[in-house]
């Protein structure tokens, strides 16, 4: 095992005892976690078997391997941030439409305390 | 009905004016999560006020107040700034051209309409240009400013924006009239004049102006190729 590999396996198992320690502590929804330990195994797999990795580039075509993995890792981080971005988004929404629920209802509430109906 | 955000200077008088200028109406300020006293100052004053728990932006502070006027059954609601510029000496006049029962309908206070004194950067008068001439072609009436938020709605436009009145920046006046407009409101407009503040920063530098345009070219693009939102709130309950 060469030292890119060593540090590939121990970055792997690092996130992973991450994730596993975040879920534990109920701190990372479960889609999240499968996600990222997903990342994690699949990270570990290769590092341990390098050849693993390099007969797919080969067999997709990919004359250098780590070139592949560059744009593999940033296609799938890109994809991520746009899911998140949107995920975002739907949550403010959610917030706002509370919100304005909250201070429409806030409005009843009062109304019903100051006599009337 | 009166969105305000941090105006507590000015809110009071244009609520007294309101109440003067259209006797018999309800004057209802949503206060948009302000920090200072512009709440117990609106209500003092003799104005219904919804507080919103934080700051929502202009569109959902309307939009709770266009919630508000539906549920408790108003005919028409006119929205105008709580800063003053608005006066509401013009409310009746927006009001002469408004059937409160007939179909979907906006009416704006344009202040370029040839009265008034306006003075804006040269960006922003492109910007608000721009916007008026393609609003102009979408309604098939002459709008020239579009980016006014003194507007009056009948029942069935307040109907269509309980739903789907847009909250993103700018959106809150330029959309809202794509959506009501696609949704087979009228709109049309009256000439107002636009007086000075009584309070609040004008937000009118050159790189602001020019940042505006930028933002206004944004929002018509997305406005061109958005889908009509879809109502925010899946089942209307009783009010």
């Amino acid at each position: 095992m060469t030292g890119v590999h060593a540090i590939a396996l121990a970055s792997a198992l690092a996130t992973l005892t991450v994730i596993i320690e975040l879920s534990r502590r109920r701190h990372l929804h479960p889609k999240y976690a499968v996600l990222w330990l997903s990342v994690g195994v699949v990270v570990a797999v290769f590092a341990i078997s390098p050849g693993l990795f390099n007969r797919a580039a080969h067999a997709l075509g990919v004359i250098s391997p780590p070139a592949l993995l560059t744009v593999l890792a940033a296609l799938f981080l890109l994809i991520v941030c746009v899911y998140l971005s949107w995920e975002v988004g739907r949550l403010e929404d959610k917030t706002r439409v509370l919100a304005e629920e909250l201070a429409l209802l806030r409005k009843d509430v009062e109304d019903d305390a100051a006599g009337g109906t | 009905m009166v969105p305000a955000w941090n105006e507590a200077e000015s809110v009071g008088m244009v609520v007294k004016e309101a109440a003067e200028a259209v006797p018999g109406a309800t004057v209802l300020v949503v206060d948009d999560g302000s920090r200072d006293r512009t709440g117990p100052v609106a209500r003092a004053a003799g104005a219904v006020v919804i507080t919103n728990p934080f700051n929502l932006g202009v569109g959902g502070a309307v939009r709770v107040g266009m919630r508000y006027a539906l549920s408790h059954g108003y005919g028409v609601v006119v929205q105008l700034d709580a800063d003053g510029q608005h006066d509401p000496r013009d409310i009746p006049r927006l009001l002469a051209s408004v059937e409160p029962d007939g179909p979907p309908q906006v009416v704006i206070g344009a202040r370029f309409a040839g009265e008034g004194e306006v003075s804006v950067p040269r960006a922003r008068r492109l910007a608000m240009r721009l916007l008026a001439r393609y609003l102009s072609r979408m309604t098939g009436e002459h709008l020239t400013d579009v980016t006014s938020g003194f507007r009056a709605h009948n029942r069935a436009a307040v109907a269509i924006f309980a739903r789907t009145y847009p909250a993103d920046y700018l959106s809150d006046t330029v959309e809202s009239l794509v959506i009501a407009s696609r949704a087979g409101a009228a709109v049309s407009q009256v000439g107002v004049a636009m007086r000075p503040r009584y309070a609040g920063r004008s937000s009118q530098s050159a790189w602001r102006a020019t940042a505006y345009l930028v933002r206004v070219l944004v929002v018509l693009a997305l406005a061109v190729i958005r889908r009509r939102p879809s109502s925010t709130e899946p089942e209307e309950g009783p009010p």
